[in-house]
């Protein structure tokens, strides 16, 4: 039981610190988000692929899945199996498969938005 | 009027009204910290229901984007990142609004050249530079592969 | 008092109009939160979901422009034909706002872009005009919609992003003015065009500060060319410099020799109740001086609560490219000299 109370306080404290890092970086730099949001992607696959990510993902679980570094670890991810399956054309394959379902849903879940819902005034 | 830029855009710099960036850190963290535990919760969940931990990992992320999409629909998501900052932005949560607001902005321009063409005018660097470098990273593991 | 050497002047800049043409009659429109604020109960009409009845936020901009133009028609039992020329300007891409929502007016239309200084550049050529005696009866009509604005210059509206202290709020409002050559209210006696002035900030969340040095030069040229300083007048009022701006307007005038703390207030800071509203720096946009002046400011002018007023239009000449590309914003500020006289 210890140990299930103990993921979520991982996953609450390194999801919670991924998302200090990028307030310092709105507040302190002049990087607007949709930079920071590249620079996590990016980082996430060259973690990935450098072999830390896999530490941080199995120590934190969601705490690094959901953040958008997880997004880049699940491409770099990716890459590597269809590779080490397929081969070469895992290079181009590997990627947006292993993350397909997030883009798709996003999507697909936008167009539904838009039919229902309008943007409110502010 | 010839303004010294150098000298105007530091006294700028120095006398304007700063960001409240501790509160904003405190804020960022325990709401982003709260997605992910959302995020475990919903893991632990598909788990239990007997399902795939790949399958569940991508249930996780589908699921917290199907909440974003709602709440963005409902006009209620801007008001939470507008205190949450990072909180929202860095999940996957961010991600997924910044695919569904301009959807549904952009339908008064039509379903194609306005929602079609713009759904990715914020979230597309982010997928766009996320695969390159994917396949930048695939390319180096394929040659290391073959050499070792 | 001590006043720092200035650029010496060598033309004369200040257009004077000794005709008196004079602003006869307003008439504004606002949203939700324009209502919520402290000048809310003197809107002529509102609308709580700031759409007016029009299915995109473009459409309900240029609906504000038309009915306010209407609006202001009525107060005087006038038809469009009474009216000579329209002058009318607003933040959307190549003025629609304007065109659109005054499109079924045949009035000669002169379409104008001074981004938030539109409405005093209006006022100012209008009052040219009937000074000149090219027109009787001038209207000038300008609107900003924030959400219109936000989807233009920044992210669409339910992106959840965070502002910062400086950033300024959009007025959703619109005002129309008649600028007439005879008749009784708030009369324009001087203008003074500005120049473009960059600064060089590039924030685009802090437009008080790129605009503030174009309001410093074009009131300290005013002041020297005219003689005066901020002791002549009742009211120094700037159009959408925000709290950010108009500090810093304070403080470069000061240095300058010129003390301005009793006399001066910006029509940004006018529009909300910036803690209770969470509006940051103040209002902006086109909306937000013809707010302020057809609520408040030509009101007291013409009940003599103010005798000499300076309004100064102010500007930021920025576009989505613009700011993409990196470059600075520059600021324009032009001023407008209006006066109480009596019977």
């Amino acid at each position: 039981m210890t140990d299930v109370i103990l993921q979520y306080v991982y996953a609450f404290a390194v999801g919670g610190a991924f998302c200090v890092i990028a307030q310092i970086l709105i507040d302190k730099t002049k990087l607007t988000p949709a930079r920071i949001l590249v620079a996590y992607v990016v980082s996430g696959v060259v973690l990935g692929g450098i072999g830390v990510y896999k530490y941080i993902a199995d120590f934190a679980g969601a705490g690094a899945s959901v953040p958008l570094t997880g997004f880049g670890y699940a491409l770099s991810e990716g890459v590597k199996a269809a590779i080490d399956e397929k081969g070469a054309i895992g290079i181009l394959t590997g990627g947006l498969t292993a993350t397909s379902a997030g883009i798709a849903a996003s999507m697909v879940f936008a167009l539904l938005a838009a039919l229902i819902f309008k943007s409110k005034n502010k | 009027m010839s303004v010294n830029k150098e000298k105007y855009g530091k006294y700028v710099e120095k006398t304007a009204k700063k960001s409240p960036i501790l509160k904003n850190c405190v804020k960022a963290f325990l709401i982003g910290g709260l997605i992910c535990v959302i995020g475990q919760a919903l893991m632990q969940l598909y788990l239990y229901l007997d399902i795939s931990k790949e399958t569940s990992k991508a249930l996780v992320s589908v699921t917290l984007i199907f909440i974003t999409a709602l709440l963005t629909g409902l006009g209620i998501f801007d008001d939470i990142a507008k205190h949450a900052g990072a909180g929202t932005l860095v999940p996957i949560t961010g991600f997924a609004n910044s695919v569904v607001s301009p959807a549904l902005d952009n339908k008064s321009e039509g379903f194609v050249m306005g929602l079609g063409a713009k759904i990715f005018i914020i979230a597309g660097p982010v997928i766009l530079y996320g695969t390159a470098a994917s396949v930048l990273y695939g390319v180096i593991y394929y040659i290391c592969k073959l050499f070792m | 008092m001590r006043r720092a050497s200035y650029r010496k002047m060598t033309i004369t800049m200040i257009i004077k109009l000794k005709n008196s043409p004079v602003i006869t009659c307003f008439s504004c429109v606002g949203g939700k939160e324009e209502r919520k604020g402290p000048l809310g109960d003197k809107l002529d009409f509102y609308d709580e979901t700031d759409r007016f009845d029009k299915n995109t936020w473009e459409k309900a901009e240029s609906e504000m422009q038309r009915r306010v133009f209407n609006h202001l028609l009525s107060k005087r039992d006038l038809k469009a034909t009474d009216v000579d020329i329209l002058i009318a300007g607003d933040l959307i891409n190549q003025c629609t706002s304007s065109s659109y929502g005054l499109l079924s007016f045949d009035i000669p239309y002169f379409g104008i872009y001074g981004a938030c200084s539109t409405a005093a550049l209006g006022l100012a050529l209008g009052g040219i005009l009937c000074d000149g005696g090219y027109v009787k009866r001038a209207a000038v009509v300008t609107s900003s919609h924030f959400c219109s604005a936000e989807r233009q210059f920044r992210f669409p509206l339910e992106y959840g992003s965070q502002r910062t202290p400086t950033s300024q709020h959009t007025a959703t409002a619109a005002g129309a003015f008649f600028v007439e050559s005879s008749g009784s209210g708030a009369y324009i006696d001087e203008v003074l065009f500005g120049i473009t002035v960059d600064a060089g900030i590039a924030d685009a969340n802090n437009m008080g500060a790129a605009m503030a040095p174009a309001a410093v030069d074009t009131l300290v040229k005013y002041f020297r060319e005219s003689g005066t300083g901020p002791e002549s007048f009742d009211l120094i009022v700037t159009g959408d410099l925000g709290y950010e701006g108009h500090r810093i307007v304070t403080e470069m005038m000061l240095q300058l020799g010129y003390d301005m703390k009793n006399v001066y207030n910006d029509c940004g800071l006018m529009l909300y109740d910036r803690q209770k509203q969470d509006m940051h720096a103040g209002a902006s946009g086109c909306g937000c001086s013809a707010f302020a002046m057809a609520a408040s400011i030509l009101p007291d002018i013409i009940s003599g609560k103010y005798k000499n007023v300076l309004f100064l239009g102010s500007g930021a000449l920025l576009s989505q490219a613009s700011v993409l590309q990196g470059e600075n914003i520059p600021g324009v500020v032009h001023l407008v000299k209006l006066s109480h006289r009596e019977g």
